[in-house]
């Protein structure tokens, strides 16, 4: 960490928390409440938005994208083409100063010794501070980079996912929105690589009928990309939060997965082998201990949550389990339940009414 | 629900080859008959094998007779249950037919709920204090039938009747004796009921409350939030227990071999100072708690195990090799109500306002106190009471037998007990004019007849339900004994495709296990059953307790999650689905099934 006192240049994800967004970002400021819920997620850093200031002024940035956009008409979008293009442009070739990459570069070296690892691969995400994270993401900002290695990899990825606030998408919208080139900031998540032997999501209630005592989860070999996708039939099981039992499990043909092919997190469809795509894809003391994390998150935040998660292939368990993501679950949350003891007095009349079905 | 969806009609079911004229043995008002037929065809009925699993002798129908007068008279006419009048029964092909009649009218359900309010919301306002004296009840109801005597017919009678000027003679006694003993088995089933109906009703209203908050908790989730930790149907298993541990206490312990004979065991301990120790604890256990029988009461051969060890006699050597192994055989009661307690505190808290939490407080309260009734009566009731009553009766039997009416003390179930009466009043005209009277010559082969027919009864299997399946069910009892719901029905009726291998029943104890089966029809067969098999059975009776020290998992055709298989199988860990309605034809001794006591199925692994 280094930087002024009031406004660190790069944080640890260990410390922040959803009150962090305008430094970090979304992304990396839930990460950081995820591990105040106490679950365990892909450690790592934030290069901050105050960095991508000093960075955008240092460099002299700030004024050729002044220049460039002010008075920039967003329906043209040749005009907002060649804008993005200049600006990005300029980005990639404008050398992050000292003062930004030693920092960056130390926290890289500190990651790499958590892990034990001299050049651990990491995963370089933009994340943004935009209040609206439904804008934020219209506005382009979800770059990501994986299977990063070594640290002028991460260096130019970061630069990269700064320049990635200035897709012509993102200068368009920005510009209908009226939003002005401050929130344009970006900060970047600079996050260990997990290669997933399984991943997928779950829900802390039954998406069936809504049932708050079940978490349901649903995984797949490699990705979460295929699960979220919708592209395979996932292993499914039901596990019982009160007294964390499996109550359930579906098995599905998984027969394919994906695989990480590229630095930009290009991923390849690829056939799982026969004799693994009818096998479960989670031990059951994997599901139980989701489906614990689960709960634990789901008190943590006060309401049911939809998680994505990873299962990591080289470590043991229980230190395998990750969480990835947790967004408030939307379809059962929303819906006006009558409460199940409207009306209710004593027991007497209760079991009255029941019974006389009123 | 399109259509109305049927089962056979009670009039389409033919007769079991060689049981022509089983009608005769049981009373007019029982059978299926062209006078009803209209209502009769019209309604559901449900072979109710938890309580009567197999054909029923004449004289057993009395438990039938007077449980239903009582349950008619408690949900009906008592504690009016809003929903549910009583239920009517048939005996066809010597089995018992239920059905449920429900109170369909709203405006009459609105009045019964205000009769109920206030007469069901008295027993429940003083639940505890009821059921303490409840039992005291019963236990007078015991002393009373057991002091009851059936004396002989003397040649001349005793000369007090003459000089305490009496005036009234042994026939009188002998009569007077069979009397009361009808009048007190009588008032047992009503006091039985005094407090099962309401019971359910207390409880399928926690049941309600908690699917209508957690709509996909199971059955047994439920129970075990309110199951009761200490009643009474485990102690026998227990003293089975603590005997076994004075068998090695007093150095006894190689007098129990696996497969000896009751009587031999005990007549080598009779040699020893040890052994005679030994024998008089299980004296003390046996009374009240041997009394237990290895049936469900309701029918007079399922013996106690005070009067036919057999059945249990081979648990002794198990228990005893697995306390010199430094197992522990009781449970540990507290870590139970601790565990209980814990998943009661889990769904409350997951309940979603405060208005709920306090309302499942409140519930769970009475309902607990409620629950233990409903599990804890059996002993009392079909246990200790019914095998005192059979025995008080095979003491009449004798009396028949000394005249030569029977050859067989058991002779007389194969009488209804208003032909007893007959019987009876046969007796003692013969006795008293010093006349021969007709009993010797009439009844002996009337007995061979009807153990014939019942012979050939006991080959056929029921279908699990006959007539309409209705579109509701309200009866508290049905719903929650009997696991009965329309959708179960269907269930029975339409097998999924595809899925001739799947059986579907109530998920009454979690777990899954895989084994070869063992298909029994009646308690006899228990002997048969070995290690690491899944029990196939009709039901399954609480008194069976030590059987589920060897088998691996439970299937039953009949049971629901308050049945008393449901609370055995719990109380042992062992996979169970109840309820099938069809395991005991569909599965075959030896194969291998699968049993899935979460979701409730059971597959058929071999062809």
């Amino acid at each position: 960490m280094s930087g002024e006192l009031s406004t660190p240049l790069t944080l640890w994800f260990s410390d922040v928390g959803r009150d962090a967004r305008p430094l970090v970002g979304g992304k990396v400021a839930s990460l950081g409440e995820l591990l105040r819920a106490g679950c365990r997620v892909p450690t790592g850093f934030a290069v901050t938005s105050a960095a991508y200031r000093r960075f955008i002024e240092a460099t002299g940035l700030d004024r050729l994208i002044r220049d460039t956009i002010g008075g920039l008409n967003a329906d043209d979008v040749a005009a907002v083409d060649a804008a993005s293009q200049k600006i990005q442009q300029a980005f990639l070739n404008s050398p992050v100063p000292a003062e930004l990459a030693d920092p960056i570069r130390a926290e890289y070296g500190r990651l790499a010794e958590t892990l034990g690892d001299p050049a651990p691969a990491v995963a370089v995400r933009s994340s943004a501070v935009a209040e609206d994270t439904e804008a934020a993401s219209f506005a382009g900002q979800h770059d990501t980079y994986l299977w990063v290695q070594g640290a002028d990899e991460v260096l130019d990825a970061v630069l990269r996912c700064w320049a990635s606030a200035f897709t012509p998408r993102a200068i368009a919208y920005r510009a209908h929105q009226q939003i002005g080139l401050e929130d344009a900031a970006v900060a970047v998540g600079v996050q260990q690589m997990v290669d997933p032997r399984a991943a997928g999501v779950m829900f802390t209630l039954s998406p069936r009928s809504g049932d708050p005592s079940l978490v349901v989860v649903e995984g797949s070999w490699g990705p979460g990309v295929a699960v979220v996708g919708g592209e395979v039939t996932p292993d499914e099981y039901w596990v019982n939060k009160v007294t964390l039992e499996i109550t359930r499990k579906h098995i599905s043909c998984k027969s394919h997965r994906y695989m990480a092919e590229s630095r930009q997190g290009d991923l390849r469809k690829v056939e799982v082998p026969e004799d693994q795509q009818n096998e479960p894809c989670l031990t059951s003391d994997e599901v139980i201990e989701l489906a614990r994390v689960g709960r634990q998150l789901e008190r943590h935040y006060g309401h049911a949550l939809d998680i994505e998660w990873a299962v990591a292939d080289s470590l043991p368990f229980p230190d395998n389990i990750f969480i990835l993501q947790a967004r408030p679950e939307t379809v059962w949350s929303q819906r006006q339940r009558e409460p199940v003891a409207a009306g209710f007095t004593d027991p007497l009349s209760f079991i009255v009414r029941r019974l006389a079905n009123t | 629900m399109s259509g109305e969806i049927r089962f056979p009609s009670p009039f389409e079911v033919p007769t079991p080859p060689g049981a022509e004229g089983w009608q005769e043995m049981y009373p007019y008002y029982v059978l299926f008959s062209e006078d009803r037929r209209a209502d009769e065809e019209n309604r559901l009925w449900f072979y109710n094998g938890m309580h009567f699993p197999e054909p029923m002798t004449p004289f057993d129908i009395i438990t039938a007779e007077a449980a239903y007068v009582a349950i008619g008279e408690m949900s009906t006419r008592t504690f009016c249950i809003p929903p549910a009048k009583g239920i009517d029964f048939r005996i066809l092909n010597g089995y018992a037919f239920i059905s449920p009649t429900p109170v369909t009218d709203p405006a009459a359900i609105q009045e019964r709920a205000q009769l109920f309010e206030k007469r069901a919301g008295y027993y429940y306002a003083n639940w505890r204090s009821i059921y303490d004296e409840w039992k005291q009840k019963l236990i007078r109801e015991i002393e009373q039938l057991k002091a009851i005597s059936f004396p002989d017919l003397p040649e001349v009678e005793d000369e007090k009747i003459v000089f305490e000027r009496r005036g009234i003679g042994t026939s009188y006694d002998l009569l007077r004796s069979y009397h009361q003993a009808i009048e007190s088995i009588y008032r047992v089933w009503q006091i039985h009921m005094e407090i099962i109906m309401i019971g359910f009703g207390a409880y399928f209203s926690f049941y309600d409350f908690c699917k209508r908050s957690f709509p996909e908790i199971t059955d047994q989730q439920v129970t075990q939030m309110v199951g009761a930790i200490d009643v009474s149907m485990f102690r026998p298993n227990y003293e089975l227990m603590r005997l076994a541990g004075k068998a090695l206490e007093l150095g006894v312990a190689d007098y129990f071999k696996p497969g000896a004979a009751p009587k031999e065991v005990f007549a080598q301990l009779e040699q020893v100072e040890a052994g005679r120790a030994w024998l008089s604890e299980w004296n003390a256990s046996a009374d009240p708690w041997f009394y237990m029988n290895s049936g469900d009461g309701f029918q007079h051969h399922h013996r106690a195990w005070v009067d036919d060890p057999t059945p249990i006699f081979n648990v002794l050597p198990d228990y005893i090799a697995r306390l010199q192994r430094g197992e522990r055989l009781e449970r540990d009661v507290e870590a139970l109500r601790q565990r209980r307690d814990e998943i009661t505190e889990g769904y409350r808290n997951l309940l979603q306002t405060d208005a709920d939490r306090q309302a499942f407080d409140q519930l769970i309260g009475l309902v607990r106190d409620v629950y233990f009734s409903v599990e804890d009566h059996k002993f009392y009731v079909e246990h200790w009471y019914m095998s005192v009553f059979w025995n008080k009766m095979r003491e009449l039997g004798r009396v028949f037998v000394a005249h030569e009416f029977f050859q067989d003390e058991d002779d007389l179930f194969l009488l209804h007990y208003t032909e007893v009466y007959q019987a009876l009043f046969d007796l003692l005209l013969g006795w008293s004019i010093g006349a021969p009277s007709r009993g010797p010559v009439y009844w002996p082969q009337l007995v061979a007849r009807r153990k014939a027919l019942m012979e050939q009864l006991r080959k056929w299997t029921p279908p699990p339900a006959l007539g309409v399946v209705p579109e509701t069910i309200g009866d508290p009892a049905i719903v929650m004994l009997w696991g009965i719901t329309p959708d179960r029905l269907r269930a029975w009726l339409t097998p999924a495709e595809g899925e001739g291998n799947i059986l579907r029943g109530f998920p009454a104890s979690s777990g899954t296990v895989e084994g070869p089966a063992r298909v029994i029809s009646s308690v006899n067969e228990l002997e048969t059953v070995q290690e690491g098999e899944i029990l196939v059975c009709p039901v399954t009776e609480p008194s069976w307790a030590p059987i589920f020290t060897k088998v691996r998992g439970t299937v039953t055709d009949i049971g629901g999650v308050m049945s008393h298989a449901a609370i055995v199988t719990r109380e042992y860990g062992i996979p169970a689905v109840l309820g099938t309605g069809v395991a005991t034809k569909r599965i075959r001794t030896s194969q291998r099934i699968r049993v899935d006591g979460d979701s409730g199925t059971v597959t058929i692994l071999d062809d």
